[in-house]
């Protein structure tokens, strides 16, 4: 991949099979455990008959988890566990929207992937997700190395969330395009 | 702790409220975290909350810097919604009663 371009109205790549595979995978694992996430929840009559679930009220035990769904309020728990409930639904849908997005327009295979401005958007969120929940795997740190010795168990994966920085970060310039969000 | 802040603004008489209470604003906070881009960042703020690119780079630099940001304020209601797109976006954000 040499990064993303705006052309005709479109911001577009090109990904290698492997890269394609590499980003299918780890957009789907995020997907899957947000899903558990919901599947965990007990349904009760009213939500049955109303349709409408509420989030649970605390905080994911899980470490990845706990980072892409935040508490709302650092010291009250109560607060906190109320507004969780509230919201938690919906954040958990958007973030399933945005990965559906990218599954639908990485070809499975590689090759060239076309986005709309909505599309591209939807992009930057899903990376986004799958380098938070990378970074609380690795611990990722703010003067991480750029390479970890070849014996630290965390290396390859350290390699793949770079390359997810540099990919995220370029989609970044595409869209911003003169304007200029980057620093 | 154990009392909603919704409650305790509902029941209390403001008469004996303490003062000042009912005027101070909520707080949009947004804290540094080791992933997310500094250009990312500066995006989202500028995207949600029509920030020029120099005020969201303002902004970045305090949460980078300072290790935290007051991005919004207002009503607990907006407040609330402002802390809920920061999380769309999978920003660390918390929200919190004006000092």
């Amino acid at each position: 991949m040499n990064g993303w371009r705006r052309r005709g109205g479109l911001v577009v790549a090109a990904l290698s099979e492997r890269e394609a595979g590499l980003l299918r995978g780890l957009v789907g694992q995020v997907r899957d455990m947000l899903a558990a996430r919901v599947a965990a929840i007990p349904q009760d009559e009213l939500s049955e008959l109303t349709g409408i679930t509420a989030g649970p009220t605390t905080a994911p035990a899980d470490r990845v988890l706990a980072r892409l769904l935040p508490d709302f309020h650092r010291e009250d728990a109560t607060l906190s566990g109320g507004l969780r409930a509230l919201h938690e639904p919906e954040l958990v849908a958007i973030k399933d929207e945005v990965a559906g997005i990218v599954l639908d327009t990485c070809p499975v295979r590689g090759g060239r992937v076309r986005l709309s401005d909505e599309q591209a958007q939807a992009w930057l969120s899903a990376l986004n997700d799958v380098r938070l929940a990378l970074g609380a795997v690795l611990e990722v740190t703010e003067d991480m190395p750029d390479e970890l010795p070849p014996e630290d168990p965390r290396a390859t994966h350290l390699a793949v969330y770079h390359w997810l920085t540099w990919v995220q970060e370029s989609l970044i310039q595409a869209l911003a395009g003169a304007e200029g969000a980057g620093t | 702790m154990t009392t909603p802040v919704e409650l305790e603004q509902t029941q209390v008489d403001p008469a004996v409220d303490e003062v000042g209470t009912e005027d101070r604003p909520w707080l949009t906070i947004v804290w540094n975290d080791p992933v997310n881009l500094i250009s990312y960042v500066t995006y989202v703020f500028q995207k949600l909350f029509g920030y020029s690119r120099d005020e969201a780079t303002k902004l970045m630099l305090d949460v980078h810097h300072k290790g935290r940001a007051v991005v919004t304020r207002g009503s607990r209601d907006k407040v609330e919604i402002d802390v809920a797109k920061l999380h769309g976006a999978g920003l660390w954000a918390t929200m919190q009663r004006d000092a």
